[in-house]
């Protein structure tokens, strides 16, 4: 367990720990355990998204299409539910993740077969996802009255004393423990984005492996997509614009390299925590909302530098007492 | 040509050593204004050090640089370049997106009395250039829309730009067709004439004879002789270059192949190889010798299924067979171990265990997912055959040294279980006891009835492992050698050429 206290996501859960004892001193109803589940139902929009984006930033990629995806795809469920009001719920969620998949998947086959950079690719897909949900609603809001009490009750279901979608969070985050560190693929994503030569000639497919990074990306912002509008109980072309950076910050402030290969879902978990956070107590302690992002600027800006100085630190190993040292 | 004169650019006992290798033992070189110097040696004879100490890359660690009989010490390569000192290297260091123009002239660009870049003296100046050495080049015209054999001419032009007096070329025909070889030759007789001392680094003996006035022999960093190309011949050379007395041991192996494992008929690929086919046997050392850029490590590729070849078959274990990936040579039982281990080897970042497990993740795994346990009992087994010294399977491969992670890479591969293990340069910049420990692990796996392919551009390791040699040249197989007729003579003198019109 020695390993463990002296890794990043020790400091990182210390960081989170004396973040909270702050905020207590100043407004110690905070933390009391019902307003904790409630900064954690919050943040369960960006743990999802981060979990899917840190597979991608795993093997060297990086996915600026989520927010536009979730948008796009909660535009979809919410219209489907204003036009159909009788489509199950349970279809309504198929759909989320198969659709949100098949936008991963564009991303994939595009950074796969035609070798685009990825940065590239999303930037433009993101547009284009978001483009189309004004194409499909005209610029239309799609309001709570019209959509079902099914539909927009469903991630509000408190069971057992949370939110189903807290509930839906949680699963995926621990189905996340399993896949990365048990699976094959999960496995693929470290040695692509570790060594792409190397993985290659351990027979590895770095464009296959890239691809499911995507799909899973993809997939799991259809699914918040539907969780989002259905949460909010509204829909339009703009909702969760920008998000797709605070994704991306949750998973570097949680030691995801952005250079690939490196990071766990422990560190996205906390990044994310650590954001959510942040962005609720701020107005609680009367931050005004222009340090809000200057400070969640900051903690990213220390995170990277956190990040480059610890890969600094190490030299090659030519001296044989430094082996396995370090 | 009668007496040279005195050099202008000498390298006196000149020594450069890096950890565990002496890449330059005391070695001298003259170059002499309006001569061409070909320095000669096999691969590993220090011709790149040497270049990279002329150019001040490289600081040597002992012995000294005269320039006009005067001791000069280069700290950077701006240093050589104001010494008028400039290579032309193999593949040329140039912008591909800057006009030729901008190429010659970047870093020591003329300026205007505001300290901006007076870009018509540029273009004046490098049109004047490309004029002298008859260069029909646009001043303006992008680097990238230019052939490899342009490029050469802005690098000479970059070179007279600077006013050099020792211009280094190192194999700079390597890449070029017959018709920009001649004129290439041509340019070099232009720099001779307006008496610049040239050093020519090649491999190919046609052209030493061809251009060169001087010769210098290199063999393990060492020198070996000097004079003038008109004393001496081709077989006085290849005997200097190769001459050694063999202080390696290499293991005693039993010598007794068996059965056909690998067979490959008329593999061809478009560009990198043709017609090479040879059959491989269990328990059988088969190596691959030639130039580097000869085609070996394509042709091993083609077979790791990294790059598609065009024609050919391939038959492992009497099965025709269609290598698509690697992931399909590794299922058929072939195996590469690439020769930049660095890069193409371990993963800095995942533990051991797991860099070991990685291409057999198909077995160590269950109903799709993976069994810790069992990667790493298949890691424990195969690190401690190779005798891998590592405080727990659990850390990370970059935590341990260079010859540890070499273990673990291969411990890698035999974990698949390999019927051909393809062994690329495989003793490549380690030291003496590290080949050793490599050479009587070959053997070993070869006496466990494993079919060894080993590319090595090192003739004593070729002569000391290989139970057969196959030499190849531009792409092409020109020799099987094996028994008595594997001499090192015949090895370089096929992969040189040289003899070889005559023969055909």
């Amino acid at each position: 367990m020695s390993g463990f206290l002296r890794s990043r996501e020790a400091l990182l859960t210390l960081v989170v720990l004396a973040l909270l004892g702050l905020i207590a001193g100043r407004f110690p109803a905070f933390v009391a355990p019902g307003n904790l589940a409630g900064v954690f139902n919050d943040t369960a929009p960006l743990l999802i998204l981060a979990l899917g984006q840190t597979v991608v930033i795993l093997t060297r990629c990086i996915d600026l299409s989520v927010a536009a995806n979730l948008a796009l795809t909660g535009m979809v469920c919410a219209m489907l539910n204003a036009a159909a009001p009788d489509v199950p719920l349970a279809a309504i969620l198929a759909l989320a993740v198969a659709m949100g998949a098949v936008m991963g998947a564009i991303n994939g086959l595009l950074v796969w077969t035609l070798a685009i950079p990825p940065i590239v690719v999303t930037l433009g897909t993101m547009t284009i996802y978001r483009g189309l949900i004004f194409v499909i609603s005209g610029g239309e809001w799609v309001n709570s009255h019209q959509m079902g009490a099914s539909f927009t009750g469903f991630p509000r279901a408190v069971l057992l004393g949370l939110p189903v979608m807290s509930w839906i969070a949680l699963a995926i985050l621990a189905g996340f423990f399993l896949f990365v560190a048990r699976t094959p693929l999960g496995r693929a994503f470290y040695a692509v984005g570790g060594n792409p030569h190397a993985a290659v000639y351990a027979g590895l497919n770095v464009g296959r492996t890239q691809f499911w990074a995507f799909v899973v990306s993809g997939a799991l912002a259809g699914l918040t997509g539907y969780l989002w509008v259905a949460r909010y109980a509204v829909a339009y072309v703009d909702i969760a614009a920008g998000f797709e950076l605070e994704v991306v910050a949750a998973c570097v402030i949680g030691g995801i390299a952005i250079a690939g290969g490196a990071g766990t879902i422990l560190g996205t978990l906390l990044g994310a925590l650590f954001l959510g956070i942040l962005k609720n107590a701020l107005p609680v302690i009367g931050v005004s909302p222009f340090w809000q992002m200057a400070i969640s600027g900051a903690a990213i800006v220390v995170a990277i530098a956190f990040n480059s100085r610890s890969a600094l630190g190490r030299g090659r190993i030519i001296l044989k007492r430094a082996e396995g040292a370090a | 040509m009668a007496d040279a004169g005195t050099p202008v650019l000498s390298l006196k006992d000149v020594t450069k050593t890096f950890p565990g290798v002496t890449a330059l033992d005391a070695v001298s070189l003259d170059l002499y204004p309006g001569q061409v110097t070909a320095l000669v040696g096999e691969n590993g004879a220090g011709k790149s050090t040497i270049v990279k100490v002329l150019t001040g890359i490289y600081r040597p660690d002992g012995g000294e640089i005269l320039l006009d009989g005067a001791p000069v010490r280069f700290a950077s390569a701006q240093d050589a370049t104001a010494a008028g000192i400039t290579a032309i290297h193999q593949e040329t260091v140039l912008f591909d997106e800057l006009t030729v123009a901008e190429n010659i002239f970047i870093g020591h660009a003329p300026r205007t009395r505001l300290g901006l870049i007076d870009w018509p003296a540029i273009r004046a100046r490098a049109a004047e250039i490309l004029d002298r050495i008859d260069a029909p080049l646009d001043p303006m015209t992008p680097l990238r829309e230019l052939g490899i054999a342009s490029k050469h001419l802005v690098a000479i032009a970059r070179a007279l730009s600077v006013d050099a007096r020792v211009v280094v070329m190192d194999e700079p025909t390597a890449a070029l067709s017959r018709k920009e070889i001649e004129e290439l030759y041509e340019l070099v007789e232009r720099l001779r004439g307006e008496g610049r001392a040239i050093l020519f680094i090649s491999h190919k003996f046609d052209e030493i004879f061809r251009i060169a006035d001087r010769y210098t022999v290199f063999r393990d960093g060492q020198f070996v002789g000097a004079g003038r190309i008109a004393d001496v011949t081709e077989d006085q050379l290849v005997t200097m270059m190769v001459g050694r007395s063999v202080d390696q041991i290499f293991p005693d192996r039993d010598k007794a192949p068996g059965a056909a494992v690998l067979r490959v008929t008329g593999y061809s690929h478009p560009t990198e190889f043709d017609d090479i086919s040879f059959t491989l046997r269990r328990g059988e050392i088969l190596s691959f010798y030639g130039l580097v850029g000869a085609g070996r490590s394509e042709v091993m590729q083609a077979l790791f299924g990294i790059t598609k070849p065009s024609a050919g078959t391939v038959e492992i274990e009497g099965r025709a067979r269609t290598i698509r990936s690697p992931s399909d040579a590794i299922s058929a039982g072939v195996v590469y171990v690439p020769e930049d281990r660095g890069r193409q080897g371990a993963i800095i970042g995942l533990p051991i265990f797991q860099n070991v497990s990685l291409p057999s993740l198909g077995r160590t795994s269950r109903s799709g997912f993976l069994r810790l346990a069992e990667e790493f009992a298949l890691a424990r087994d195969y690190t401690k055959r190779l005798d891998l010294r590592a405080a727990s399977l659990d850390q990370d491969v970059g935590t341990l040294s260079g010859g540890n992670q070499q273990k673990v890479v291969i411990a890698k591969w035999l974990a698949t279980k390999p019927a051909v293990i393809i062994l690329d340069e495989p003793t490549k910049g380690i030291d003496i006891g590290s080949k050793a420990a490599v050479h009587a692990f070959m053997a070993d796996l070869a006496a466990e009835g494993l079919a060894v392919i080993m590319v090595s551009s090192e003739i004593p390791e070729v002569l000391g492992m290989s139970d057969r040699v196959i030499v190849m040249r531009e792409g092409r197989q020109v020799a099987e050698l094996e028994g008595a007729a594997l001499t090192p003579e015949a090895l370089v003198r096929h992969a040189a050429g040289i003899g070889a019109e005559k023969a055909a």
